[in-house]
């Protein structure tokens, strides 16, 4: 009788074969739809946008796995999740040549530099876009009227805007394509700054102004849906981080609501929905128990409600994310599981 | 199942003691005949499981790798195989310090895995009070089905175990806790029960690690273990339902145990089931016996989650085996695509989800990487893990978690043994 040789393993001998990569690819596949509506929404800019961005992180990810004399890592799919997340989060006409920018950064002090996946203390798609945002004021705040006409043959002009130059003013040309009743405002700039409230139905289904990918809080919602029933994604995290808008945010209406927005409309503008399902949730920047979890959900909520209101940024969900990040290895610290059979009161720091 | 050729018998299935040869090399023996007595009172005798003549006293290889002493019996094939040596009692006539004592002589030993000699397990200390006997009828773990059979076909002895159990540690009621995919087994019982008998069958949630003796008593009584004590520190003693049929068995009849019922289970198997198997008997012989395709890569002792898997096919069923599955690489590879690649942890937090124990694994394979060792026991617990494998199975990134935590204690324990 002829047979292979026997191999050795310890124990456990099976495993599940749910792995990093299968989950990775499966927010990447979680993703596309929200891109798919992007660009139907705002053109072939966003398209580009998109393509530069992920190639941008690619390359980013691949240069310093080459640096540090590593195997690329490019193969676990996460790289392109924060390509994509980024390019969602930035405005449709954001030139091309500073979304190099924001991925470069993003990925290299974001992510790299602290060995790479599962190293990272913030989502490195936030930190491109923070970057950004300080670097870029203007740029990062130029909107653009959503469903204009020929978006699908033309690019937005300041898309092309030449590298190390400012983008050109497009308040004329934004007046110029928009389809009736649409601005270039995103609906908590207008909250904000002009006291117009968008409709929730609206706001759900994504007939707004604003980032690339945050526009449907519905479609958002879904795709979340999606990883969270596939067992890929912490639903505790969004859901607290809804529960702490919702106080956050119904407190101060209750206080006075004239001057403060309902929390429905909290809820489902600007990027809370694509930041609570895709960004928080990220598992690297999280706590681990469930404990945690609610800790960090409801402080990013309430972070987002207060920068929301009380900041002079429209919109607060990205700082507030990051802070949860970096407030998640004290709450790990304090949340630690009581082990099976000790005392409450014993319980070991 | 048939006689082996050849048995080897090790003198030392049990934790404790190994017990010491009174037979000599050229000897015959009957079945049943004491060839090992018990080394002082943490130590259980072996009996022979078969007639036949002793070929030798030598290292023989055992399932968890090191070569151990065993007892090799040549099986005389025309032998009747009747058991000679029995010394039958009454043991509802006998008091608790007798029956200690023929439970030690019968040479049982813990047959969920563990094989903790029962004897010891069913003395309850002085200063303790033993309130309930519960009685595990979970399976250890998956792909085992042993102790359903026993259920299903020894309920007599069974529930005779049981009654002999409570005698002796003096628990007024026993629970038999059944995973409820077993339910056929717990009306069985149900209906062998006498009015008189305290014993009570319940159904329990099938889940590994449910079959874990910590994690049955809390489903049963929601009880917890303290860290670092036993089941007796919550007024229970835990026993093993093919522990308690064997014990209903050998108890009045005064024999020893020379047999056990083990689960032959995996891929390309012909006749894949539960068999009664003499203790000693060589993988080799099970194999051939239930007809294994040749295509196999791994044969492991035990269950998929914490049995070993073993480099020779001449290693022996002993009294804590309960099981011998045989699994084919190709299949592994379809079902977990590229097994083995570890990518770093990404802190999903699924080990600490699913550990029974509520560790956190994550944070001491941290400190496993750093050689920390003895913060993982002082900080986190780590002599709390009982390896159930939970971890590496969900872990995405495929670190071998609880394969650090076994490391870590055995370095802990040589570290400990160093300074005393």
């Amino acid at each position: 009788m002829s047979r292979k040789p026997i191999v050795l393993h310890t124990a456990p001998h099976v495993k599940r074969p749910q792995e990093v990569p299968v989950i990775m690819r499966n927010v990447v596949f979680a993703l596309l739809p929200i891109l798919a509506f992007a660009i139907y929404q705002f053109g072939i800019s966003v398209l580009a946008l998109t393509l530069v961005v992920t190639l941008t992180c690619l390359a980013t990810e691949r240069f310093f796995n080459w640096m540090s004399n590593r195997t690329s890592s490019l193969g676990d799919w996460s790289a392109v999740i924060t390509g994509i997340l980024m390019a969602l989060t930035l405005p449709p006409g954001f030139p091309l040549w500073m979304g190099v920018v924001a991925g470069f950064v993003g990925m290299a002090m974001g992510k790299m530099v602290f060995g790479g996946i599962g190293f990272n203390v913030f989502n490195p798609a936030l930190v491109g876009r923070a970057f950004v945002q300080a670097a870029f004021p203007v740029a990062i705040t130029t909107w653009t009227p959503a469903f204009f006409d020929g978006r699908f043959t033309q690019f937005i002009p300041t898309t092309l805007t030449m590298p190390f130059m400012m983008p050109p003013d497009i308040s004329a040309w934004a007046s110029s394509v928009a389809v009736d009743g649409f601005t270039g405002a995103t609906p908590l700039g207008l909250q904000k700054f002009q006291d117009t409230q968008t409709a929730a139905m609206e706001l759900l289904t994504g007939m707004t102004a604003g980032s690339a990918g945050e526009t449907s809080a519905l479609l958002i919602f879904v795709c979340g849906l999606y990883l969270a029933f596939r067992n890929m994604m912490n639903w505790r995290i969004p859901v607290w981080i809804f529960i702490g808008v919702t106080v956050t945010s119904g407190a101060l209406y209750l206080v006075d609501a004239d001057k403060y927005p309902d929390p429905l409309f909290m809820l489902l503008s600007g990027g809370l929905m694509l930041g609570a399902m895709f960004m928080a949730s990220d598992m690297v920047g999280s706590p681990v128990t469930a404990r945690g979890v609610m800790i960090y959900g409801l402080l990013i909520g309430f972070l987002t409600v207060v920068i929301r209101v009380f900041g002079s940024l429209s919109e607060g969900i990205m700082y507030a994310i990051l802070l949860g990040n970096a407030a998640t290895p004290l709450i790990d610290a304090m949340t630690q599981p009581r082990v099976f059979g000790a005392r409450r009161k014993e319980q070991s720091p | 199942m048939a006689f082996a050729p050849r048995l080897i018998v090790p003198v030392s299935q049990h934790i404790g003691a190994p017990a010491v040869p009174v037979v000599k090399a050229g000897q015959e023996v009957v079945r049943g005949q004491l060839i090992a007595e018990a080394d002082g009172f943490f130590s259980v005798p072996v009996h022979a499981p078969a007639t036949g003549i002793v070929e030798a006293i030598d290292l023989m290889h055992s399932a968890a790798g090191p070569k151990v002493l065993s007892i090799v019996i040549k099986v005389y094939e025309a032998a009747s195989q009747q058991v000679l040596e029995s010394y039958p009692v009454d043991p509802m006539q006998l008091d608790r310090d007798e029956l200690i004592k023929r439970v030690q002589n019968s040479g049982l030993a813990g047959l969920g895995g563990a094989a903790f000699p029962s004897h010891v397990k069913l003395q309850v200390p002085e200063e303790k009070q033993a309130e309930v006997l519960v009685v595990n009828g979970c399976e250890c773990e998956p792909y085992l089905t042993c102790d359903h059979r026993v259920m299903l076909e020894q309920p007599e002895n069974l529930l005779q175990g049981v009654r002999y159990a409570l005698r002796i540690t003096g628990a007024k009621r026993a629970i038999i806790g059944i995973e409820d995919n077993k339910a056929d087994a717990a009306r069985l019982l149900r209906e062998k029960l006498t009015d008189n008998d305290p014993i009570s069958v319940e159904l329990v949630e099938t889940k590994y690690p449910q079959g874990a003796e910590k994690m049955l008593l809390k489903s049963l009584l929601g009880l917890e273990v303290p860290v670092g004590g036993l089941p007796i520190d919550v007024g229970v003693v835990v026993n093993n339902v093919g522990t308690l049929a064997q014990l209903g068995r050998l108890l009045p009849s005064g024999e020893g145990l020379t047999e056990r019922v083990i689960t032959v289970s995996g891929s390309g198997m012909e006749k894949a089931g539960n068999y009664l198997v003499p203790i000693g008997t060589p993988v080799s012989f099970i194999l051939e016996q239930v007809g294994v395709e040749a295509e196999y890569e791994e044969v492991i002792m035990g269950g998929p989650m914490m049995g070993m898997s073993i480099a020779s096919l001449e290693v022996p069923v002993t009294k804590g085996t309960s099981g011998v599955l045989v699994f084919r690489e190709r299949r592994f590879i379809e079902e977990q695509g590229e097994r083995g690649t570890r990518f770093p942890c990404i802190k999903c937090g699924r080990c600490v989800d699913a550990c029974p124990m509520r560790l956190n694994p994550a944070q001491m394979v941290w400190l496993a990487e750093k050689r920390e060792y003895t913060a993982m026991q002082e900080k986190f617990n780590l002599n709390s893990c009982f390896e159930c494998g939970c971890c590496s199975f969900v872990c995405p990134s495929n670190i071998p978690l609880v394969q650090y935590f076994r490391i870590a204690k055995s370095i802990n324990n040589e570290n400990r043994k160093a300074t005393a």
